[in-house]
């Protein structure tokens, strides 16, 4: 199989892992807290959808259920860490390993097989072109409805408790509760996106999430850095999320193609985001602070 | 208005760093008061304005506004009565948000988010009337994002979110103390146009002897986390920054000490 054959598989599943990392834009980006629920909520995604089509439910429903699923699996997160008062990340595991648990019984085995020739799915990679159709369409859609929540009083109020929480505080808003719908919010479109990835693959498996933060992670990264200079208009900010995926398997499907051994992939996935997340560290390290002039000065057009 | 009834904060307690930050503090501010607070390092002063805010709760004491005792309801409740201006220009607005998104989630404050849009058409040319009132320029500039502005033009900012629905009471920390002092001038200016149109009852700590006597009606002094000292009316017309030194040593047996004090 040559490179190029491999690239429509490979962006199909970048468009996957760019919902994906849409619903880690807006708890990493936009509410400023770093959710490790996801490693486990795109799989619950996966096993309700897998286990409500094996049933013969319409396939739209089912992941509409999965959504719900993971919609729930946030608010386990957001009550662990606004009203237990445990910090986001260990909320994130705990939640987390409680989803392996609940995965589990959900798919009822490790893994299970969806093949696109015996169920009504929506996509599968078994044509590759109708796929890439279908979830184009689905990123244009989740980005125009995200692009109008965040543009809401209830969404600006979102994007304020994660840029100044004590501002928004005494701008009347209920932080906490913001936070808890973030993050309810993100893991649905996380679970949404493990539906689409069971799908695609035909099969759900207890082990597809490990690492997803990572990924999601570098593809909100490389958005930013590829589109962030483009325009901070925030469509296309999530447009740059969903390319940032596509490029993030690309650069997969490339390495792989090269000879490199699978085993080491995902040390070569973290290790890329940790030198992206050092950059603005190191660069503020290294470089002086510019003194603007008249910093503080009323009439000063800083 | 607002009465504090017998509030006390110890923070701490039952440890070697344990500290009463207020102590048993009553202080009733009638409809239109303009209060400042002055006071030594570490005196209570920030910290009683944060116990009319909610960021704490109280060890002792109610807090009433308009009769209704509000000393359980947490901070962002209150928000819907009060409007607050920090020291630091970072803390009183979202950095990452427009100025107009800034003045649209004040003017939201105590009242419910929906989804309907967060700002509209008729409230942005409210914002600009409101901006221009300023004098910095900032009418023209409704969509850059705040963390663009200078600390003076974020206080600014801050302060016309903070009364931009006439709230019942203002309270200000020390929101002049990290500018300089032309800047803090110009901010201080903006405060006393805006209180004096809105009518507004306000508490104002400040660091600044010269600008708690030029201000205000009202002037309270607080020493370990008590209030040693108030004057009205006439009589604070007349102070000087002398006499209140002098009031000081009185009151507490001890020398005025603040770090940030501007005594002249």
């Amino acid at each position: 199989m040559g490179l190029l054959n491999s690239m429509p598989g490979a962006v199909a599943q970048g468009l996957i892992w760019g919902i994906m990392a849409i619903g880690v834009y807006i708890t990493y980006k936009i509410l400023d807290i770093p959710d490790l629920t996801v490693d486990g909520s795109m799989v619950t995604g996966a096993c309700v959808g897998a286990v409500l089509v094996s049933l013969g439910v319409n396939i739209w429903i089912a992941m509409l259920a999965a959504f719900f699923a993971g919609v729930l699996a946030g608010l386990l997160t957001g009550v662990f860490h606004t009203f237990l008062g445990i910090p986001a990340i260990l909320s994130g595991i705990l939640t987390q390993l409680i989803l392996w648990s609940v995965n589990l019984k959900t798919l009822g085995q490790a893994n299970m097989s969806v093949s696109a020739r015996v169920y009504n799915v929506a996509l599968s990679q078994l044509n590759k072109g109708d796929a890439i159709l279908k979830l184009a369409i689905i990123c244009a859609v989740l980005i125009g409805v995200l692009y109008m929540f965040f543009g809401t009083e209830f969404g600006a109020a979102m994007r304020a408790t994660g840029n100044n929480p004590k501002m928004s505080r005494a701008q009347g808003i209920n932080t906490d509760f913001m936070k808890v719908v973030g993050l309810m919010l993100s893991n649905g479109i996380v679970a949404f996106s493990g539906a689409l990835l069971m799908q695609y693959q035909g099969a759900a498996d207890i082990n597809m999430g490990r690492g997803a933060i990572v990924v999601g992670l570098a593809a909100v990264i490389i958005g930013e850095v590829l589109f962030g200079k483009i325009s901070v208009n925030f469509a296309v900010r999530l447009g740059g999320v969903v390319a940032g995926g596509i490029i993030y398997y690309i650069v997969y499907q490339t390495v792989i193609f090269l000879g490199i051994d699978t085993d080491l992939l995902k040390m070569l996935s973290a290790i890329v985001v940790a030198i992206f997340l050092a950059v603005p560290y190191w660069k503020k390290r290294f470089t002086r602070p510019k003194i603007k002039q008249g910093e503080s000065g009323v009439s000063g057009d800083a | 208005m607002l009465e504090i009834k017998n509030a006390t904060k110890v923070f701490n307690p039952g440890t070697v760093n344990e500290k009463i930050a207020i102590n048993d503090v009553s202080l009733t501010l009638n409809n239109g008061d303009f209060v400042t607070v002055i006071g030594s390092n570490g005196a209570g002063k920030s910290t009683l304005l944060n116990a009319v805010a909610g960021v704490f709760r109280l060890d002792g004491g109610s807090i009433l506004i308009d009769g209704n005792d509000i000393t359980g309801i947490p901070e962002y409740k209150r928000a819907k009565f009060i409007g607050r201006v920090f020291q630091d220009p970072m803390t009183g607005t979202a950095a990452d948000m427009q100025i107009e998104e800034n003045l649209a989630l004040a003017a939201r404050r105590g009242k419910k988010r929906t989804l309907r849009w967060a700002i509209t058409k008729k409230e942005r040319e409210r914002y600009k009337e409101a901006l221009a009132s300023l004098g910095l320029g900032l009418e023209d500039r409704l969509t850059a994002k705040v963390g663009l502005l200078s600390g003076g033009q974020r206080q600014s900012v801050a302060l016309l979110m903070a009364t931009i629905n006439s709230p019942q009471l203002l309270l200000l920390d020390e929101h002049t103390a990290a500018l300089d002092p032309k800047t803090a001038a110009k901010v201080l200016e903006i405060t006393e146009k805006i209180v004096t149109e809105e009518r507004l009852t306000t508490l104002m700590v400040t660091h600044n002897m010269r600008d708690a006597i030029a201000h205000g009606n009202r002037l309270i002094m607080m020493n370990a986390g008590k209030i040693i000292f108030e004057v009205s009316g006439d009589e604070k017309k007349k102070l000087t920054v002398e006499a209140l030194l002098a009031k000081f040593a009185e009151a507490s047996g001890s020398v005025f000490s603040n770090d940030r004090a501007l005594l002249g």
